[in-house]
């Protein structure tokens, strides 16, 4: 996807076509009616005029902005140029969540066209990409399958509110008399529908890829011939445009008899079988002068093409004038959505292939054999012969597009026909000394199916590089979805009053309000909202201590932002997050906010560079994102720039970011920031402090709403002492999770109310902020416990709070005797201490030492001696 | 007759190996119990909390703390149950490691294989992804067993723990994170949003048995099984077993094994080393093998080594013995003991031939080499091999100890240890 990104680092110059069509004295403004963009690089200037659809560049390189052009002028100085528009959006463009309005998925290519009075309509005329595309299709049909994805499909209407049905009376530029019709003309379908839509768009996206448009006024036929004779010397284009409307004018209509035999000849047809004679001369020798193959045989795609769609919608096929991309467009839908579900055996695909062979000989012929049979035969003979220069072509680029596999846009539709032409070629053996025969036979056997096999042999090819692009070696999935495997039986409910009331308790539950914190709340809404109202940036940094619902109450006011986004009383915003702990290097922020903005990875460099320029260009649809930046401190870096770039972007003009920061300690800016760093983060700040003891209080009864499972002193018991320590909610919540399961556990022992009193806290709290040394002294073995009281002894005797085993081992060896067991030897001795150090009840050094290790307590000498004694 | 006999040697040899077999399979912890001993309130809750994350979706975080042998690791019986990933400090030694362990354990679609692709970023990203979209009442359990957590902790930033504990205490897939450990300060170790994030849940696993229980233990783990083929041998088998729980010297080592440590891991190498030594010829397990599996295992690890050293060798260790006694452990050189040594070759010594300086600096360098004496600053090669300041690495008892081993250790050597100074 890289065509937008090659195309915007290239340079690009702007010029005014022409004189200026009109002059607005009051504005000072000079109107023209179009511009021509020239690309370094390219010879060839692309051109931009009224009326025509245009992409315009916005912050994500592979989906610019899509807009119609209504206006071109210039300000008195002729400097600035500035262009009027008329918006679509993308479906990335519609608000995350108005996006299910549309109640289906909407189409890769679709768009939409853009409603909304407030929306900015001017931009600056040097953010023009180039033209695109845009086929209108009515709402109940479906989209076209098959073509360029570089045409873009219109159906609904957005209007901030919901997906309307589009009229297609809208998608036509006003005629002001300042734009002459020729100028609105242009690539435009609807508008002015070229003889062969199809051939048309070909054109189109032909030129599209190749970035740059034919210098001039470009009216379709034009653009067609260049197309089709693209390779072509410029003095052949003309006579090439002639050509190809020839060929596929006649042929539609032939084709079309083919299809429905019992149809009355309409002028028309008759025209057509006239020029058919022609048409097939045409063919040849331009098949013949131009042996590359590609060109031509895109052509002769396009009566296949054709054929079908008439064969759908009779009555229209006979007016080329008449817009019959419906029709088309379902057709091509219908036929390039099978293959790719289809899978045909071989056995299918056999009778497939001969009769694409047969159908590719004779498909201009056909019809004309009533009349001139000879004539058929030498359209066949040299049809054959081309084929087979073809193939050895074919071969080849087939292979090639083999890697490519539909993905390239601007080789898709030659490809396509290469590969038919290469799958025929084991079938042209034999078919090549016998196609008279089968030509007869299949004439016989009735036409309706010859179009019906048709269709399968357009499949065909397609299947074949996919099945040799299949990898024999396994790779990681590039698409891997994050899953885990679901349960087997459905999670049970919480069955009793203790275990709702620990399901209400468990951090995750997330609970209808944040009580206590309503302060905070109130202050961080008004800051994001008004930034989000006035589609300004800002940041602001909030500390608290964990624990104390920094994150939950980002949390709560985002989503009730998002719900008055929703009633519409606030602009639409996204909502980003990233956490500080939840990467590996600081700079995988970067990569992350991308991946969250746009779906796009990219290495941390290169995100960086897309948000830099995303953040500072001018954009007039931009949303207001929000970033949440979670443990702020984890993104410091020596240079600090990650931190610099995420406070810096805010105070770009057109970056419309807000990025609330979270961290833990109060003066994180001043500490670890440096002053060019801090300065951006500005002064807006705020600080959560600890819970105290009756907001915990309120925390868990807001929680437990009304289950009632606790006795109130029970209550107040673990909030107080939960606030003398640190105040952290969730050790809060956790006391009182463990609690109800003290309490049940009793329960079933002996009768009690039920209800989760202070002595089930009691212990609760004990096992959780007791501490274990003492009880883990006092279930150590014998001889443990005498090395602790040698470790003692040997302190008092030196003074110091440190001594080497070996002095440590004499005493041990003297208390062993004193105790009546037997002294221990050197090796048991070291065993008991290097367990007692693993322990962590001893601090000791590398056991490498051996004799001369260092011993320290990692208790207080008061607390072995109250376990030893107790004992 | 004769052929009677051997047929008979033969179905006894066979009985008494898979005696043995299936001794040593248990003594060997291939076959894990199905309960641990003497920890039944501590292996409830845990059941208790593992069972509500798989019956209720609840997610939960638990440290298991106890020193090492207590049974900590046996809690993986259940992992089974769950959709687990075990992941082991000594083995996982950074995030990275543990985490594509993790992801290969869980067999998360980006595994290919039973490889893990991609950058730890990337895994990261994926993991925390899939975690994210389970949910309470849909997504399949997972437990998480992170062996030696103190060592995760030492992870940069502790990532890895950050995550697993946010998982677990946010409306994500429901996990069950399972710390075990032999460290009891490890709470100190995280960092305070890590810790933060922790339930403060732990489960000490301290063994309170008394002696009595622990003969008790020794009985059932030397037990024949009730459905072991040869009832006949098995019911002998059993009654020895019982007759040497009962033996005063067997019940003496028994407690001197318990003093020195109540963990099953070193009752079963010396349980083991004593099964082993039971064979065809007397098929029932005495008291000799386990005095004899006692000594095996209790001996001091340098006795052995001073052993096999010579005369001269032990002279010299002697002489530093009482340069040890007379400066009060202050570090020697080599010019020191030759000295001491020239003392007692002039002054006692009868059968103690004169020594060259050479060959006494060759047999302290070999002393030196076994490690029994170890220069103070290692490495520093400034000073001459001779003035080099050394330490002796021998507790007065070992070299006294020794003395008395040696075979045929001449009397005037003897007493020239015995001897307070010089």
């Amino acid at each position: 996807m890289s065509r937008y990104i090659t195309r915007l680092r290239m340079r690009r110059t702007y010029k005014w076509n022409g004189r200026p069509v009109g002059e607005d004295r009051k504005l000072k403004r000079q109107y023209y009616e179009s511009m021509s963009i020239s690309v370094e690089g390219k010879t060839e200037d692309a051109t931009v005029s009224l009326g025509q659809y245009i992409l315009i560049e916005g912050d994500d390189d592979d989906n610019p902005f899509v807009a119609q052009l209504l206006k071109l002028y210039t300000d008195d100085s002729g400097k600035k140029k500035t262009a009027v528009l008329q918006w679509f959006v993308r479906m990335c463009e519609v608000p995350q969540n108005k996006r299910k309005l549309l109640g289906r998925d909407p189409h890769p290519q679709e768009i939409f066209f853009y409603q909304d009075r407030s929306c900015d309509n001017e931009v600056d005329g040097e953010t023009i990409l180039g033209a695109v595309q845009i086929e209108y299709v009515p709402v109940q049909d479906p989209f076209p399958v098959g073509k360029s994805r570089d045409i873009l499909f219109v159906k609904l209407l957005w209007d901030t509110k919901s997906f309307r049905a589009l009229d297609p009376e809208l998608m036509q530029p006003s005629q002001s008399p300042k734009s002459p019709p020729p100028s609105s003309r242009g690539p435009q379908t609807r508008a002015l529908p070229t003889p062969d839509p199809s051939v048309m768009k070909r054109a189109m996206s032909g030129i599209l890829t190749r970035g740059s448009m034919s210098t001039g006024k470009m009216s379709s036929s034009e653009a067609e011939s260049l197309h089709s004779a693209s390779k072509l010397s410029a003095a052949k284009a003309l006579s090439a445009k002639r050509r190809s409307q020839a060929v596929s004018g006649p042929q539609v209509r032939k084709k079309l008899d083919l299809c429905s035999p019992s149809k009355n000849m309409s002028r028309d047809d008759v025209l057509g079988e006239l020029l058919d004679e022609r048409s097939e001369k045409t063919l040849t020798s331009k098949l013949n002068t131009s042996p590359t193959g590609r060109i031509s045989i895109s052509i002769r795609l396009t009566p296949l093409n054709l054929n079908k769609e008439e064969c759908v919608s009779p009555l229209s096929s006979h007016s080329p004038d008449k817009p019959r991309m419906t029709a088309h467009d379902k057709d091509d839908a219908a036929r390039a959505r099978t293959p790719s579900r289809r899978k045909d055996s071989a056995a299918l695909r056999e009778p497939a292939l001969a009769a694409l062979a047969e159908e590719e000989h004779e498909d201009s012929p056909i019809n004309t054999a009533a009349t001139s049979r000879s004539k058929r035969k030498s359209a066949q003979l040299v049809s054959s012969r081309i084929k087979k220069q073809l193939n050895l072509l074919g071969n080849k680029i087939g292979l090639q597009s083999d890697g490519e596999d539909g993905d390239d846009d601007d080789c898709f539709i030659p490809s396509k026909i290469d590969l038919q032409s290469s799958s025929d070629e084991e079938e042209e053996a034999k078919i090549d000394s016998e196609d008279e025969l089968i030509v007869k036979k299949h004439r016989g056997s009735g036409t309706s199916r010859s179009t019906e096999k048709t269709r399968v042999s357009a499949r065909t090819p397609r299947k074949t590089p996919s099945k040799k692009t299949a990898p024999a070696t396994p790779r990681t999935p590039r698409h891997a979805t994050p899953s885990i495997p679901s349960r087997t039986a459905p999670a049970r409910k919480p069955g009793n009053v203790l275990e709702e009331a620990r399901a209400r308790l468990h951090v995750s539950s997330v609970p209808e309000s944040l009580p206590c914190r309503e302060q905070e709340f109130q202050d961080i809404y008004n800051f994001v909202e008004s930034k989000v109202i006035d589609g300004t940036g800002g940041c602001m940094y909030i500390s608290g201590v964990p624990g104390t619902g920094k994150t939950a109450t980002v949390h709560e006011v985002i989503r009730s932002l998002q719900q008055s986004a929703e009633q519409d009383e606030i602009p639409h915003f996204r909502f980003i997050e990233i956490n500080g702990m939840k990467m590996t290097d600081p700079h995988q922020a970067y990569v992350q906010i991308l991946q969250k903005l746009t779906d796009q990875k990219a290495t941390p460099d290169h995100a960086a560079a897309l948000l830099e320029k995303r953040f500072s260009a001018p954009a007039p649809k931009k949303e207001t994102v929000v970033l949440l930046v979670d443990e702020l401190d984890l993104l410091w870096t020596r240079k600090q720039n990650v931190m610099y770039n995420l406070f810096d972007w805010p105070t770009r003009r057109n970056a419309r970011l807000v990025v609330l920061t979270i961290a833990n300690t109060m003066d994180l800016p001043e500490r670890i920031m440096i002053n060019r760093v801090a300065s951006r983060l500005g002064l807006t700040r705020m600080s959560f402090q600890p819970y105290t003891f009756k907001q915990l209080q309120q925390i868990i009864t807001s929680r437990l709403n009304r289950v009632k499972a606790f006795e109130e002193d029970a209550l107040q018991l673990v909030s107080r002492k939960v606030a003398a320590l640190s105040g952290d909610a969730r050790r809060c919540l956790d006391i009182c999770r463990r609690a109800t399961e003290i309490c049940e556990h009793s329960g079933s022992q002996k009768n009690s109310s039920g209800l989760v009193g202070m002595s089930h806290v009691m212990e609760a709290l004990d096992e959780m902020f007791s501490s274990s040394y003492i009880s883990a002294i006092r279930c150590a073995s014998v001889q443990e416990q005498l090395f602790l009281r040698a470790v003692i002894a040997e302190f008092r005797r030196l003074g110091l709070e440190e001594a080497t085993f070996q002095q440590v081992f004499v005493q041990h060896q003297a208390l062993c005797r004193v105790e009546g067991l037997q002294p221990a030897n050197v090796s048991e001795g070291l065993t008991v201490c290097q367990r007692l150090g693993s322990c962590r009840l001893l601090l000791l050094e590398g056991s490498r030492l051996d004799l001369f290790l260092r011993i320290r307590l990692n208790v207080s000498q008061d607390d072995v001696l109250y376990a030893l004694k107790a004992d | 007759q004769d052929r009677c006999g051997c047929v008979l040697m033969m179905l006894c040899d066979g009985v008494c190996v898979q005696a043995q077999k299936l001794l040593r399979e248990r003594l060997c912890h291939q076959k894990l119990p199905d309960q641990p001993v003497g920890l039944d309130s501590q292996y409830k809750h845990l059941l208790e909390l593992l069972r509500r994350t798989a019956v209720h979706g609840e997610s939960n975080s638990v440290l298991i703390v106890g020193p090492r042998g207590s049974g900590k690791t046996m809690v993986r019986i259940h992992e089974h149950h769950f959709n687990a990933a075990p992941v082991a400090g000594l083995l996982q030694t950074d995030d990275k490691i543990a985490l594509k362990e993790i992801t290969r354990q869980l067999h998360l679609e980006n595994v290919v294989g039973d490889k893990v692709f991609g950058s730890f970023a990337e895994n990261l990203a994926f993991l925390l992804e899939a975690l994210k979209k389970g949910d309470k009442s849909s997504s399949r359990p997972v437990l998480f067993v992170l062996d030696e957590f103190d060592l995760f902790a030492h992870h940069k930033n502790q990532t890895l723990l950050y995550n697993l504990l946010d998982v677990s205490q946010s409306a994500q897939t429901p996990v069950a994170v399972l710390g075990l450990t032999c460290r009891l300060d490890v709470l100190e170790l995280l960092e305070k949003r890590v810790k933060s994030r922790f339930s403060h849940r732990q489960i000490h696993l301290f063994s309170s048995l008394s002696f009595a229980q622990y003969l008790d233990v020794v009985r059932a783990q030397l037990s024949l099984p009730p459905d072991f083929p040869d009832p006949k041998f098995s019911d002998e088998w059993n009654h020895s077993v019982t007759k040497l729980c009962e033996d005063k010297t067997v019940e003496e080592i028994l407690r001197r094994n318990f003093n020195g440590s109540k963990d099953f891991r070193s009752l079963h190498s010396l349980l083991f080393l004593a099964v082993s030594r039971v064979s065809v010829s007397h098929s029932t397990l005495r008291e000799a093998d386990l005095i004899e599996a006692w000594r095996l295992i209790s001996v001091d690890s340098k006795a052995n080594v001073l052993h096999g050293l010579s005369i001269l060798e032990l002279c010299l260790i002697i002489a530093m013995k009482h340069l040890n006694d007379t400066y009060d452990g202050e570090p020697f050189n080599f010019q020191m003991v030759h000295n001491e040594f020239k003392k007692f070759i002039q002054r006692k010594s009868h059968s103690i031939h004169k020594f060259e300086k050479p060959v006494v600096m060759k047999a302290f360098e070999h002393l030196l080499q076994l490690e029994l004496v170890r220069p103070v600053d290692s490495g520093v090669c400034k000073v001459q091999r001779e003035y080099q300041l050394m330490r002796l690495m021998l507790e007065h008892g070992q070299v006294m100890e020794a003395l008395q081993r040696y075979p045929q250790c001449p009397t005037d050597v003897k007493q020239w240890a015995l001897s307070a100074f010089g």
